[in-house]
């Protein structure tokens, strides 16, 4: 049974991809069949999870090669829950995808290539969880990453061949890392299958050890966003598309995240590296989480956040105790879901309000309570806030690291503490700001207002035309004239700014609790949310919730799988007697 | 069958000379960087698989003779990904000189606006203080003049006079 089902994860989104990119021109059809391919890699997944959790692991031997040749796919609790995860996240993110093709009239684009290189990515990141050796995890990782590139730089405008050259760049490296990290394990040991890995490399000599340890770390440290290898993060993603933003902070760095777990429990379990990871674990929170309190876009100030939170991962997985790594997995799964549904949110925010910036954003509760909403509970969500699930976590990371009862622990129990209030006060300046002030206090009101009593009374009422477009059209190029400090030319800029505000006032409002202070923005703020999108956002936020709700078993399976993790023969005995797996 | 001095050397002149060229602001060195520190990983893997010996073809050396398939294989892998990915490096390169006439890694415009900004409480704002990026007119582009706009203007509302007066120095209207 699961010599069939453990490869599917993988197969399906490839299979998928090939057909989607066969039927690229019916949108149509494209769309269904991606959304059908991933909500059979849940329905795949989560059958895994239940055999997983009932036999224990379990180990596939593609096209049935003798064991320690083979290519191995291993299927543990801890696998089997991040497909899950990551197959579900995924769904949401695509039917979000799917509602934006359709809201924007992409229908007819020629843009088919975004449903199979999301499906690619799908099937590399499956295939990262499922590896049964080194070699395959960085073919997965290089898979993931191929289809993350050409998902970042989709539509190849200058932000984001910017921000993608960086990201690129920066993968490349790390990915260079690996390879080499890999050639060294094999020179040392003569295997890269990491069942077997587990019995050799614990008697090479400590230097030796040391070495591939630290090498494996770095590598993958650079794909989790570890401080100090995390300065990619927040630069390269925010440019990308709100889905593909959304799906990388979900999926890409917890895959290394996943990494590390497997590097420190399988391969190095005496954790001769815990306390670095340790510090740099503080290290990532804190100086994270700083850099997002200082952001005033909100997509940049997520991507802070989720480079912070990182650190209670590696917390977690640091402290090396059953009670940490639990923490740390159901932080992980809490993370992928809360820190995906966040970035959706903040594609809807930026569809609602025009931009991404907090301090130009105002009074969008009132202008949209829904979206209030479905800012409000993720946001207090990932800053820890009882009863949600970042509670939960923290709380039990927090117990695991007073339960170690070094000092250490409780300096970074202490940060982590700093980090969540620190959450959130970032969440709430986004919150007081884009959501609950009344929109005139926005300064762009706030000035335009100003601007319209400067200019005095004058004929703005009889030219007040009967849209709204107009306005945002003028204001744009007036932020273009904006470089010139002429004296000259402001007195003219501050004229035609005069005029746009008193047209703007006297537009129709369009049935926002929004005046036209907002004729700043871009021409789509005055759109209502469209349906799909929303919907998935809301199915999203939903499922964040009900992480509380099944917390009790989530915990269990996570607790079983960090004990499967640290006791490690499940791992090796699935690989090794595969026969009992089948 | 003895070691080789020769591999390790070549290893490490090749990455010492690609992180140098990596380092570079320059897109074309990084590229050039990327390749070598990708050959010297190629030749570390290869190397992996310990003195060189007959090739792993079955029927034409003994087993005891042949070197190590596995590295081998691992690297033809490796040589291929980095190829792809080194052409789509490629493409970005070229993409980003067709539209910024510039192959020199750009600085993030948003990180160094972050920096270097000051009043975050956005009441006490003056907008007219602000640096043009802050506006909150928004970051609109900045290929318009505030003279077309006011061309544009004219040409859209035709036939109403023009509202343009001397306005009190920046800030006068303000409480």
């Amino acid at each position: 049974m699961i010599g069939v089902l453990a490869p599917l994860p993988v197969l399906l989104p490839l299979l998928g991809a090939a057909a989607a990119l066969l039927v690229g021109r019916h949108a149509k059809l494209q769309r269904a069949l991606s959304i059908l391919v991933l909500a059979a890699i849940v329905a795949v997944s989560v059958a895994l999870l239940l055999i997983a959790d009932a036999n224990g692991a379990a180990a596939v031997a593609v096209g049935d090669w003798p064991v320690p040749v083979a290519i191995m796919l291993v299927v543990d609790r801890l696998s089997a829950l991040m497909l899950i995860v990551a197959s579900t996240v995924g769904l949401g993110v695509l039917v979000f995808a799917v509602g934006q093709g359709a809201a924007d009239g992409d229908e007819n684009t020629p843009l088919s290539i975004f449903h199979p290189t999301f499906l690619v990515l799908i099937a590399g990141v499956s295939y990262a969880f499922l590896a049964g050796d080194l070699f395959n995890l960085y073919v997965g990782f290089e898979v993931l990453l191929t289809s993350s590139y050409v998902l970042l730089t989709m539509g190849g405008s200058a932000p984001r061949i910017r921000a993608g050259i960086t990201y690129v760049v920066v993968s490349l490296l790390s990915s260079l890392l690996f390879l080499a990290s890999i050639g060294l394990v094999y020179a040392a040991t003569g295997t890269v299958n990491l069942a077997q890995l587990a019995g050799r490399l614990g008697d090479l000599p400590d230097g030796t050890q040391l070495l591939l340890h630290s090498l494996l770390l770095i590598a993958f440290s650079i794909k989790a966003a570890v401080f100090p290898l995390s300065a990619w993060l927040p630069d390269s993603y925010p440019t990308a598309p709100a889905p593909v933003t959304a799906v990388f902070a979900g999926l890409l760095t917890k895959v290394g995240v996943y990494a590390i777990i497997r590097t420190q429990t399988l391969l190095f379990p005496d954790g001769a590296l815990d306390d670095v990871l340790m510090w740099a674990a503080l290290a990532t929170m804190l100086i994270g989480i700083l850099g997002a309190v200082a952001q005033s876009d909100i997509r940049r100030l997520l991507s802070f956040t989720l480079v912070s939170h990182i650190g209670y991962m590696v917390f977690g997985i640091a402290l090396g105790s059953a009670a940490g790594l639990a923490g740390a997995i159901f932080y992980v799964v809490h993370h992928i879901a809360i820190q995906t549904t966040l970035f959706l949110v903040a594609g809807l925010i930026e569809r609602r309000g025009g931009t991404m910036a907090v301090d130009r954003l105002g009074g969008l509760a009132t202008a949209s309570p829904l979206l209030a909403v479905l800012f409000f509970v993720p946001a207090m969500n990932l800053a820890g806030i009882p009863p949600f699930s970042g509670f939960i976590g923290k709380v039990g990371l927090l117990g695991a690291g007073v339960a170690d009862g070094g000092w250490g622990a409780y300096v970074l129990v202490g940060g982590a503490v700093v980090t969540s209030l620190l959450t959130l006060v970032a969440m709430s300046r986004v919150w007081t700001r884009a959501f609950w002030r009344p929109p005139a206090q926005a300064p762009a009101a706030d000035s335009a207002a100003a601007a319209a009593r400067d200019a005095g009374p004058d004929d703005g009422p009889d030219e007040a035309p009967p849209g709204t477009d107009e306005p945002d059209d003028a204001v744009d190029e007036h932020a273009g004239g904006a470089t010139s400090t002429l004296a000259a030319r402001r007195t003219g800029r501050r004229g035609a700014w005069a005029r746009h505000v008193a047209v703007a006032t006297e537009a129709p409002e369009g049935g926002e609790g929004r005046p036209s202070g907002g004729a700043e923005d871009r021409a789509p703020s005055l759109q209502p949310l469209p349906g799909v999108m929303t919907a998935a956002t809301a199915v999203m936020v939903a499922l964040t919730v009900g992480l509380t709700v099944i917390a009790g078993p989530l915990y269990g399976m996570t607790d079983r799988a960090a004990g499967d993790l640290l006791d490690r023969t499940p791992y090796i005995e699935a690989v090794y007697g595969e026969e009992a797996g089948r | 069958m003895t070691p080789t001095i020769v591999l390790p050397v070549v290893i490490g002149g090749l990455y010492a000379a690609g992180v140098y060229l990596l380092l570079d602001r320059s897109l074309t060195r990084v590229i050039l960087g990327f390749l070598l520190l990708g050959n010297a990983t190629n030749l570390l893997l290869l190397s992996a698989s310990g003195p060189s010996a007959l090739a792993p073809i079955f029927g034409y050396a003994e087993a005891e003779e042949m070197s190590d398939p596995l590295p081998q294989a691992l690297v033809l892998t490796a040589i291929v990904i980095t190829f792809g990915v080194t052409a789509f490096l490629l493409a970005m390169v070229q993409r980003s000189w067709q539209l910024v006439r510039q192959e020199v890694i750009e600085v993030d415009e948003e990180d160094r606006r972050v920096a270097t900004r000051e009043g975050m409480d956005a009441d006490d704002m003056d907008p007219d203080d602000l640096p043009t990026e802050d506006r909150p007119a928004g970051k609109g582009n900045t290929l318009h003049s505030d003279v077309d706009v006011e061309e544009r203007l004219a040409q859209r509302y035709e036939g109403i006079p023009s509202d343009d007066i001397a306005l009190p120095p920046t800030g006068g209207g303000r409480s």
